[in-house]
């Protein structure tokens, strides 16, 4: 589903190089974890696979669905099936979420010759999502994000992925800010929309996540690449020994390139 | 640098009202003096009290300088070549709208404004201003009925001089500022409303101005009058064609509210803008105020203003009967080399009085947006209150944003909030609603319209759809 080959990416114009190389395979019906160190490139990969302008491509490929996506807006990309669940989401005032999640709902189902939904419809499809994530019906009505708290943005997020039922979801951190309660629920949730056909990639800190959303694999970044790969396993090692075992690992891949 | 060129596309899409309709102009001389000013009062059958209307402001205009103290810089008009007069030659007096020269007729469909009753909105009367003069007025029997007046100014002072002579200078005197002054002297035409006592008109009323005749300037005047118990709800549109030299476009609006009257006043203005260097397009300087005569009286003004190269425009309310209320609601556009300074006052001078003010501006391109507010509680106006809210939103790097409020209180038990914000249109929300699937331009739309969402809802529902379309914004959920 996902292939992402030797991809260099550096921020647009400045020349700062933040991937470094990074290789990843994600199947259909897979759950990956990707954990790392703060600023390890982990949302920066997130973003540039959606196709955050920000950032340039400098080396290398994403390929999805057995093609090059790195030509696609990010609109585009949406469209094909990519979901970002942002580490920090974005406050959009004066529009509501439903507003929101129609036009994109629709603006998708279009792209991929789905029934459009009216607003009645789409209505009653929202409905069984907010169940899905046991979320407040009045958030539907208030501007995206504006004034929601750390985790409601997290569990709106989650909920905008259930609207859209994405092929591929990138959920960046969704599970800081979250409380015990809300952990749970949302993790449910995310468990509940994971299927066969579409895969999920999980970047967190914490190993506590993966109980709830049990990984197939998990991965370290470190210094803008993917320096060890490993199973569910791989996580509670991590807890244990933290990252700096792995160093080294960083360093010898990064001479070698 | 993308989202701009998103939102060039979309604000600054080619004008599609640029179009020039080919008619036959009467004769008149350009330049303006006494005789012009007799001149234009003769052509329009005017009685004497309204040619020594007319003389006086024009003695007081010859007097006055242009004022400057605005956050624009342009050329100055050349009043001296102006032309104050241009009528179509072919012009009967129209009883029906077989007899409208045809291609004006055209021009109105072009702008998709029907004259045609049947093939109007419902329930919305059109009056239409080509150039100087009223070309038609769409469901005047219908309103009769109601014994709502609508008719060009013209006519009114024909047929109605009585309410004129009474009404028309007494909220915006011919001396008041250098353009009122200019209009009073050699006004061509507008709308006149009259609603009589315990009456709610039964329709939308709306004017569409039309600037055709590259040499002359437009100087329409509107008056609209509630009595007592009445409501009214109005609305202008304005287009004109691509130009490369400018035009100038002084109107005049008075509107009177009486006790318990209610007026509602709407402007989705699309004057052209000139181009990407500023050659061509309209200087916007009108006057507009409101006087809230009787108690309980309320007059609202919503403006959309998308257009002219150079925006001068301050619609006020003079809030003079007890417990009377003024809003000014305003979504102010710019792009390219656009320059709008708007805002508005607000007198308070009755007890309870109540003003509230929504300014939205967007700025883009290198444009220039000011926000320029006046709210002044007098002395005996206790107990007044008002809230200001001005927000600016800029898109890009090259345009200017600025607020200038201005507050003077002279009781102690005024209330007075004002709020203000300035905003930029980010990358990251572009990019967060383009990762929901949505394109960049409509996301673009989604955020302006987001930010102006408090204004919009205001228009009359009939124009929300044009007035989202003019923004090139679709509306929100635009199926529901
Ligand atoms: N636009 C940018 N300009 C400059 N540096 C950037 C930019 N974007 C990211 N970086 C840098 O790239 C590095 C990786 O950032 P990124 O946000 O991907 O880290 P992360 O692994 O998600 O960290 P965290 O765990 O704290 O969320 C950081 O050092 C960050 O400062
Ligand atoms: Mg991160």
């Amino acid at each position: 589903m996902l292939e992402l080959k030797n991809l260099h990416a550096e921020v647009e114009g400045e020349g700062i190089e933040i991937l470094k190389g990074v290789n990843l395979k994600v199947n259909k019906g897979e759950i990956h974890a990707i954990m790392g160190p703060n600023g390890s490139g982990k949302s920066t990969l997130a973003k540039v696979i959606a196709g955050h302008p920000e950032y340039e491509v400098t080396d290398g490929d994403i390929i999805y669905d057995g093609e090059s996506i790195l030509e696609l807006d990010p609109d585009e990309r949406a469209h094909a099936g990519v979901f970002l669940a942002f580490q920090y989401p974005v406050e959009v005032p004066g529009v509501t979420n439903t507003t929101l999640l129609r036009e994109s709902y629709n603006t998708i189902a279009a792209s991929r010759g789905r029934e459009e939904l009216d607003p009645l419809e789409f209505d009653d499809y929202i409905k069984e999502k907010l169940d899905l994530v046991e979320m407040n019906p009045d958030f539907l009505e208030r501007s995206v994000n504006t004034g929601f708290s750390g985790g409601e943005k997290k569990r709106n997020e989650i909920f905008q992925m259930a609207v859209l039922q994405p092929t591929l979801s990138l959920l960046d951190e969704t599970d800081s800010g979250l409380d015990i309660d809300a952990l749970r629920i949302v993790s449910d949730g995310i468990n509940k929309l994971h299927g066969e056909d579409d895969a999920v990639v999980l970047i967190t800190h914490y190993q506590r996540l993966l109980n709830y959303i049990v990984p197939d694999y998990v991965h370290v970044m470190l210094g803008g690449k993917i320096v060890k790969s490993g199973g569910k396993e791989l996580a509670l090692e991590l807890e244990e020994k933290g990252y700096d075992w792995l160093e080294s690992l960083a360093k010898v891949n990064g001479e070698a390139k | 640098m993308s989202e701009t060129k998103a939102l060039e596309s979309m604000i600054g899409e080619e004008y599609k009202y640029g179009f020039t309709t080919d008619v036959e102009y009467e004769d008149f001389p350009k330049g303006i003096n006494e005789d012009v000013v007799r001149l234009i009062s003769e052509k329009k059958n005017e009685p004497e009290w309204m040619t020594e209307f007319r003389l006086k402001a024009y003695r007081a205009w010859s007097e006055m300088e242009e004022p400057s103290w605005f956050n624009a810089t342009y050329e100055k008009p050349k009043f001296d070549t102006l032309q104050y007069y241009s009528a179509p030659k072919n012009k009967p007096k129209l009883n029906s709208l077989d007899e409208v020269d045809p291609n004006i007729r055209e021009t109105y469909e072009k702008l998709g404004i029907p004259l045609d009753e049947q093939k109007m909105l419902a329930g919305v009367a059109v009056d239409a201003v080509f150039d100087s003069v009223s070309i038609f007025t769409t469901f005047k029997e219908k309103l009769a009925e109601a014994g709502v007046i609508f008719c060009s100014i013209s006519e009114a002072v024909q047929d109605h001089p009585e309410l004129v002579k009474k009404y028309m200078g007494s909220v915006v005197p011919a001396r008041d500022n250098f353009y009122a002054a200019l209009n009073s002297a050699v006004f061509s035409d507008g709308s006149f409303c009259y609603v009589p006592k315990d009456t709610i008109c039964p329709m939308e009323l709306s004017t569409y101005f039309r600037i055709n005749n590259m040499n002359s300037g437009q100087f329409e005047r509107t008056l609209i009058i509630a009595e007592e118990n009445s409501h009214v709800s109005y609305l202008e549109g304005c287009t004109a064609p691509m130009y490369d030299e400018h035009q100038l476009h002084a109107a005049v609006v008075e509107l009177i509210a009486l006790d318990n009257a209610e007026i509602k006043y709407s402007t989705i203005q699309n004057w052209y803008s000139g181009d990407e260097e500023g050659r061509g397009g309209i200087y916007n300087f009108v006057t507009k105020r409101g006087a809230c005569r009787g108690e309980n009286s309320k007059i609202s003004w919503t403006q959309l203003e998308t257009g002219s190269a150079v925006t001068l425009k301050y619609p006020s309310v003079i809030l003079q009967g007890d417990n009377s209320v003024g809003e000014f609601f305003s979504v102010a556009v710019t792009n390219k080399k656009q320059q709008a300074d708007t805002g508005t006052k607000m007198i308070h001078i009755g007890k309870n009085t109540k003003s509230t003010i929504i300014s939205k501006g967007i700025s883009a391109g290198r444009s220039d947006n000011s926000y320029r507010g006046q709210v002044k509680i007098s002395k005996k106006a206790d107990n007044a209150r008002n809230y200001s809210q001005c927000d600016s939103m800029l898109i890009g790097q090259t345009c200017g944003a600025h607020t200038f409020p201005y507050i003077e209180s002279a009781n102690p038990t005024g209330k007075i909030e004002h709020e203000a914000t300035t905003s930029r249109v980010g990358e990251d929300q572009i990019f967060y609603l383009q990762q929901r699937g949505i394109s960049e331009d409509d996301a673009i739309s989604l955020i302006v319209n987001g930010f102006c969402k408090e204004v919009l809802k205001e228009l009359p529902m009939e124009f929300a759809v044009e007035a989202n379309k003019l923004l090139g914004i679709k509306l929100e959920g635009s199926v529901g």
